[in-house]
């Protein structure tokens, strides 16, 4: 089953159209990759989908439920989370702290903040490998880490599709590795991935599907072999 | 009969107008540029209303020379305020959005000093002075000569700074910093200087609105800042930020608005003017020009 | 855990205590008086923290829901018994706080803050339009009341506004309010309802606004919309709130007392300067201590406890 369908997606900045006619789908339990060069329009896709931004036409079907418009908050409650390109922890929060808003807000039935609240929050911690971190300031942490803290408080609440954007840009070989593993060990949970990556090994490797955009449009679509052998997108890439 | 009536709204608005606009863009410049919200912009305007009083009844200048006498005084207070009081701000602020706050509440504390000040020096009681006050006809409709000559002189500065901003080097300047301030240090431009020049430009803006209002027979009090910053705030956001000509057009509508009320409805001209200002925020807060 | 709620419960005793212990050794209404006065800041201070102090938006509203309690008060006061009157000041406030910030919180911080700026400004001019043009007089002549009732019914508000900010602290509300302050983006991609916290915890704050000026009002035999809806009311509460601190309960407790006494002291001694003195402080402190007197005395008290004490004390935050 389809848990995401994006048909003829439009965004238009002035005379720029970020998204120009969009169609994908992310099936169920899926690892699928968005690439494309700078500019492509892959976060402004995943600023649609999450509700940051409003399409100016097309639609996105989530669980069959259209959900083009509506408010961040509701998309999260509905089980879209994601995380986001330039870091966004609430820093001067604890590392628990801030999952534990993820837990709390983030369901389709809110939770009140009790011991088995911060149990279950400690829980999601440990799965991403933060545990021993969990009083530190959100800003102390290095990147790595802020951005496995990004990911715990996407998970929070579980939620049903999960949102990554670049979530392995400026981190060391050894980093990437281990961030490899975390999205595998998500799509075992259960939780379908769509992920936004420049780092090709990363997306080769672990995506099942992988969409090509530029310039607001999807340019091909396939397993990580057929893309890597498609001359379109080898000439996008080689061009820019 | 109603011509004249229609001539005598767009003509009075025009000159109420003339002057919010050059208030604004005193405030454009330092909110646009510098990013310091200056609550304490109106008390500028209050100072330079003042100082054309005791020029004028102390020692017999004119308004229109005592505005020679005074631009070049604001504009340095302007220039040094900044050097000392914002440029460390922006230096030890953690963002810009931290600045653009901790800004804001220091313009807080140098409007109680400057009211303060003015409160020490000319004392609480309301004071006026009468200038150019014989009437002049214009096209059937009636206006006061100082008026009109406010008007002028607000659309020559206005028209004035247009020009040093778009021809000049020091404009080019200006426009960059506005745009994109860390670009333009790159680019060679010296920024504290720019802004701190934006910071005196603005004030001394100001201080020439107050003065030139000071001329329209209106009651001067160390408390009047307050209502023209508000107006200085609501044509910036109806013009659009950043935008010279928006605060100009803005300046005009509002004190269109303004003069159509008081016409109407005394008392309620700041209401209409703040209703616009709710409207525009909630629909565009961008501005009527703004992108 | 433990060890931050005691800490905690002793500053409410000890607050106590130094409220109602002048009242008693002193029998002179002025002292009564004074003290009222100063709870009066202490609750605007605190009120205004609840909401400006974790979402980072700076109101400049408070002037307004003060004034909304006054003529609360002034209208209902031969009405209704005084509680149900100065709960009904409260109640006002918050219904215009929450109908304002639904409209105006959207905007970005510094658009708010010019908002809220003019809406004193706003409220008082439309107050008197009303006046002159519907009623026919301008102000209106109030009954006072025993400054001993004022006194009791400010303690009363000013344990409440405590108790409520200490419960919206450690609350999950507190856990949206901060993430809000820290991210909106973030924290509406989290699941909270951002424009309707805001709101809401706007409105709270005004509530306790409400509720001090239709109880201080009673001082006073007469209101007008200028006393009413006064700018000092706003910009006095957040320079206290600014020059004590605002991490923590106390902060603003003390900034406001500070001020309060020395407002007192310079009215009295030096009636034109005050003005000077408040600003000039308002500058050092935005520029040299910008978290104020709580912040130094945060700095001295780790550095004086150290390590894992630093962390228990922490619980005594908001």
């Amino acid at each position: 089953m389809n848990i995401l369908e994006i048909e003829g997606l439009c965004k238009y900045f002035g005379g720029l159209s970020a998204a120009a006619g969009v169609d994908l789908h992310v099936a169920e339990g899926e690892i699928v990759g968005l690439i494309g060069p700078n500019g492509a329009g892959k976060t402004t896709v995943f600023n649609l989908v999450s509700g940051a931004l409003v399409p100016d036409s097309g639609s996105i079907r989530f669980k069959g439920i259209a959900i083009e418009g509506r408010k961040p908050h509701e998309i999260r409650r509905r089980g879209i989370a994601r995380t986001f390109q330039a870091v966004k922890v609430f820093s001067n929060m604890s590392t628990l702290d801030n999952v534990l808003l993820g837990h709390l807000f983030g369901g389709a039935e809110q939770q009140a903040m009790t011991d088995s609240a911060r149990r279950e929050t400690e829980e999601i911690l440990e799965f991403v490998g933060l545990k021993g971190m969990k009083e530190t300031r959100a800003r102390d942490l290095i990147l790595a880490n802020q951005k496995r803290l990004e990911v715990a408080r996407a998970l929070a609440a579980r939620p049903h599709l999960l949102l990554l954007d670049e979530v392995m840009a400026g981190l060391t070989p050894t980093e990437v590795a281990s961030s490899m593993d975390l999205v595998k060990k998500i799509r075992e949970t259960g939780v379908t991935v769509f992920m936004i990556e420049h780092v090709m090994k990363a997306i080769m490797s672990i995506c099942d599907r992988i969409v090509v955009l530029h310039h607001g449009e999807k340019i091909a679509e396939g397993t990580a072999q057929e893309i890597v052998q498609n001359r379109t997108v080898i000439e996008v890439y080689l061009g820019e | 009969m109603i011509l004249v009536r229609i001539l005598d709204i767009v003509i009075g608005g025009l000159l109420t107008g003339g002057i919010f606009a050059l208030i604004a863009v005193g405030f454009g410049l330092q909110y646009g540029v510098a990013r310091v919200l200056n609550i304490a912009h109106g008390e500028f305007i209050m100072l330079g209303a003042f100082c054309a009083w005791t020029l004028f009844t102390k020692a017999g200048i004119t308004p229109l020379v005592s505005m020679i006498i005074c631009a070049p005084f604001f504009f340095a207070i302007g220039y040094v305020i900044y050097r000392i009081l914002y440029n460390p701000l922006r230096s030890s602020s953690a963002s810009p959005a931290v600045f653009e706050g901790n800004s804001m509440l220091a313009s807080f504390g140098l409007l109680f000093v400057i009211q303060n000040v003015a409160l020490l020096i000319w004392g609480a009681p309301v004071k006026g002075y009468t200038y150019l006050a014989f009437p002049v006809n214009v096209l059937g409709a009636v206006f006061s000569a100082n008026r009109i000559v406010t008007l002028v002189v607000s659309v020559i500065l206005g028209s004035a700074f247009y020009a040093f901003l778009m021809s000049t080097r020091t404009g080019k300047a200006i426009r960059a910093a506005a745009q994109d301030p860390d670009a333009a240090e790159l680019m060679g431009v010296r920024i504290s200087r720019v802004l701190a020049l934006c910071f005196g430009l603005g004030a001394m803006m100001a201080a020439l609105g107050g003065l030139l209002l000071s001329m329209t027979s209106i009651m001067l009090a160390p408390v009047m800042g307050m209502q023209y910053t508000l107006i200085a705030i609501i044509v910036v956001v109806l013009g659009g930020l950043g935008n010279i000509k928006g605060s100009f057009i803005g300046g005009v509508i509002l004190g269109l608005v303004g003069y159509i009320v008081s016409s109407v409805q005394p008392g309620l001209s700041m209401v209409a003017y703040y209703v616009i200002f709710l409207f525009l925020l909630l629909v565009k807060p961008s501005g009527l020009l703004g992108k | 855990m433990k060890k931050g709620h005691r800490s905690s419960i002793l500053i409410i005793v000890a607050l106590l205590l130094l409220v109602l212990l002048p009242a008693y050794i002193s029998s002179s209404s002025y002292t009564i008086i004074l003290i009222s006065n100063i709870l009066m800041y202490v609750v605007m201070a605190e009120s205004w923290v609840i909401f400006s102090g974790p979402t980072g938006y700076i109101s400049l509203a408070p002037a307004a829901f003060f004034g909304v309690g006054v003529y609360s008060s002034a209208i209902l006061g031969e009405v209704l018994p005084l509680p149900v009157v100065i709960l009904v000041g409260g109640i006002a406030s918050f219904i215009l706080a929450y109908l304002v910030g639904s409209a105006t919180l959207r905007l970005k911080g510094m658009y708010f803050t010019m908002f809220t700026f003019g809406l004193v400004e706003l409220i008082r001019n439309l107050v008197h339009w009303w006046e002159v043009n519907v009623t026919g007089t301008v102000g209106r002549l109030i009954a006072s009341e025993d400054p001993l009732v004022v006194f009791y019914a400010m303690v009363v508000i000013f344990l409440a506004v405590l108790a409520v900010s200490w419960l919206i602290g450690r609350s999950k509300f507190g856990l949206a309010l901060r993430g809000i302050g820290e991210s909106e983006e973030a924290a509406a991609h989290s699941g909270v309802n951002v424009d309707r916290v805001k709101a809401v915890s706007f409105g709270v704050s005004a509530f306790f606004m409400g509720l001090t000026g239709a109880t201080m009002c009673w001082r006073w035999s007469y209101i007008d919309p200028t006393t009413a809806f006064n700018m000092q009311y706003s910009f006095m509460p957040v320079l206290m709130a600014i020059f004590g601190g605002m991490g923590h309960l106390y902060g603003p407790v003390i900034g406001a007392t500070i001020f309060a006494l020395l407002e007192e002291l310079l009215t009295t001694k030096f009636p034109y300067y005050y003005m000077l003195i408040f600003g000039l402080t308002m500058i050092v402190v935005i520029r040299f201590m910008s978290s104020g007197l709580e912040g130094v005395i945060e700095k001295w008290r780790k550095v004086g406890k150290g390590g894992a004490e630093g962390v228990a004390h922490d619980a005594g935050k908001r």
